[in-house]
């Protein structure tokens, strides 16, 4: 497929990991953000091809795991009702509440659907007016634009059954958490690729001035990933701490201004509670008052942030980088994505999942 | 989740902003695709694709500069001694 394929070149990978372990001089962690790169990174065996000097950690970019238990319970909730269709993307249905998940509440009977696209939620409740249509809306600065634009049609078409119950975050606000955190250990940056693309590169400047870490937009492919942590590591051995674009096939400085635009309409930025990351000021999107009618939680009660199960996962601290799948003892024995403990192992695009996928249970 | 891919626009329909569509191509499987993101995109282009929308005409340009980067970087290692580039 073009602009894929040809990122996936083994001999180009190899010139961009020469061309790394030249410039390298001593050890540096980096962290990618999003969790398509965890993937790519683990599924390529990326790590594997950059000199031992250079230590790559895993970010907090998978929304499926950061969105908090009392969320998926009060999605259960809703779906248990009678009446009400409740739509998600695929991901949230095996995502564990306090009991129980999604997938068990459509196994008993309730009316959980799976969309592809938010619009797809909007054609549900316009063909069944006589029943509330619910949409899961979660994601990153990637998907609130399209989830958006789900609250924009229903508004315009009028419909009365359409409701959103939404779990948004943001990125930037999680960089600076994982820099505050006690235990960091991440000097440098190769940020989600597709946030970037809709919210561009200015967010980035003051925590790149303030933490004194490079950050650089970085794509998904193997190769946007080795010439990401190549500009990364020659800022760091420069004693350079910029923001920089390797993704700019996709991501322009100012970033998508018409997403932007329904994003101001519909959202407003709120605090927010992340799975295994905790409060965190400013880091999620909630309706506007001008939306304000189209918010589940007006119609069907409010979520209850309670704290969330505590465990022998130790999700938390890899959605922070400060551990690596294969570090929890409960990895591939009592954790596996068919008996998952927590979130990382169950989301396709968990850290967790990533390594027992790729590289088996040990 | 933030997965998005690449695929031609076919054809384009609508002409109101917010629900202008276009058939798009991923390598052979055509979907209806939401252009409210992506206003500039033509019938050829490549756009980048999540949950139904575009979010981005690709930019072909910068799509060959990292191949033009690898080049220059690759003349750098092979200075830089033995390590350095493929043959
Ligand atoms: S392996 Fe399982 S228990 Fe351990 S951190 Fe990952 S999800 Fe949690």
């Amino acid at each position: 497929m073009k602009f894929r394929d040809e990122y996936r070149d083994g001999a180009a990978a190899r010139r961009l990991a020469d061309a790394i372990a030249h410039t390298v001089t001593r050890p540096w962690t980096l962290m990618e953000v999003c969790g398509g790169q965890t993937h790519a990174i683990v599924r390529f065996g990326i790590d594997a091809l950059l000199p031992p000097e250079i230590t790559l950690v895993h970010g907090p970019g998978c929304p499926v795991c950061v969105t908090p238990e009392a969320y998926v319970d009060k999605a259960i909730e809703i779906a248990d009702r009678a009446g009400v269709i409740l739509c998600s993307f695929g991901d949230m249905l095996r995502v564990p509440g306090a009991d129980g998940d999604l997938l068990a509440a459509k196994s008993r009977g309730a009316d959980v659907r799976v969309v592809y696209s938010p619009l797809d939620a909007v054609a549900i409740a316009r063909a069944d007016p006589a029943r509330q249509v619910v949409f899961f809306a979660v994601g990153f600065e990637t998907t609130a634009p399209a989830n958006a634009m789900a609250a924009v049609q229903a508004r315009r078409e009028g419909l009365t059954n359409f409701s959103m119950l939404v779990s948004h975050v943001l990125v930037p606000p999680a960089m600076r958490a994982v820099l505050e955190g006690p235990g960091n250990r991440v000097q440098g940056f190769l940020a989600a690729g597709h946030v970037c693309t809709i919210m561009g590169l200015a967010e980035y400047q003051p925590i790149a001035a303030l933490y004194g870490v490079p950050i650089v937009a970085t794509g998904f492919e193997p190769l946007d990933i080795l010439e990401g942590v190549y500009l990364c590591i020659r800022q760091l051995e420069a004693g350079r701490a910029e923001v920089e674009n390797q993704y700019s096939r996709a991501v322009t400085t100012a970033g998508n201004r018409a997403a932007q635009a329904v994003m101001a309409e519909v959202y407003r930025v709120i605090p927010r509670r992340w799975r295994g990351l905790g409060d965190i000021p400013d880091s999620g999107l909630g309706l506007s008052g001008a939306y304000a009618d189209l918010d589940a939680e007006r119609r069907f009660g409010a979520v209850v942030d309670g704290d969330d199960a505590a465990g022998e996962c130790i999700s938390g601290l890899v959605l922070r980088g400060e551990r690596k799948p294969p570090e929890c003892p409960a990895f591939g024995g009592r954790c596996t994505p068919e008996r998952p403990l927590g979130v990382t192992m169950v989301s396709s695009e968990g850290a967790c999942a990533a390594y027992y996928r790729y590289r088996g249970a040990a | 989740m933030c997965l998005a891919v690449p695929g031609r626009v076919l054809d384009l329909s609508g002409d109101e902003p917010l629900t202008r569509v276009g058939r798009v191509d991923f390598g052979g499987v055509v979907k209806e695709i939401n252009l409210a993101f992506a206003p500039e995109a033509d019938v050829g282009d490549y756009v980048l694709v999540h949950v139904g929308f575009a979010i981005a005409v690709i930019d072909e340009a910068e799509a060959a500069r990292i191949f033009a980067h690898l080049d220059e970087i690759g003349e750098l290692a092979e200075f830089a001694g033995p390590l350095g580039a493929e043959p």
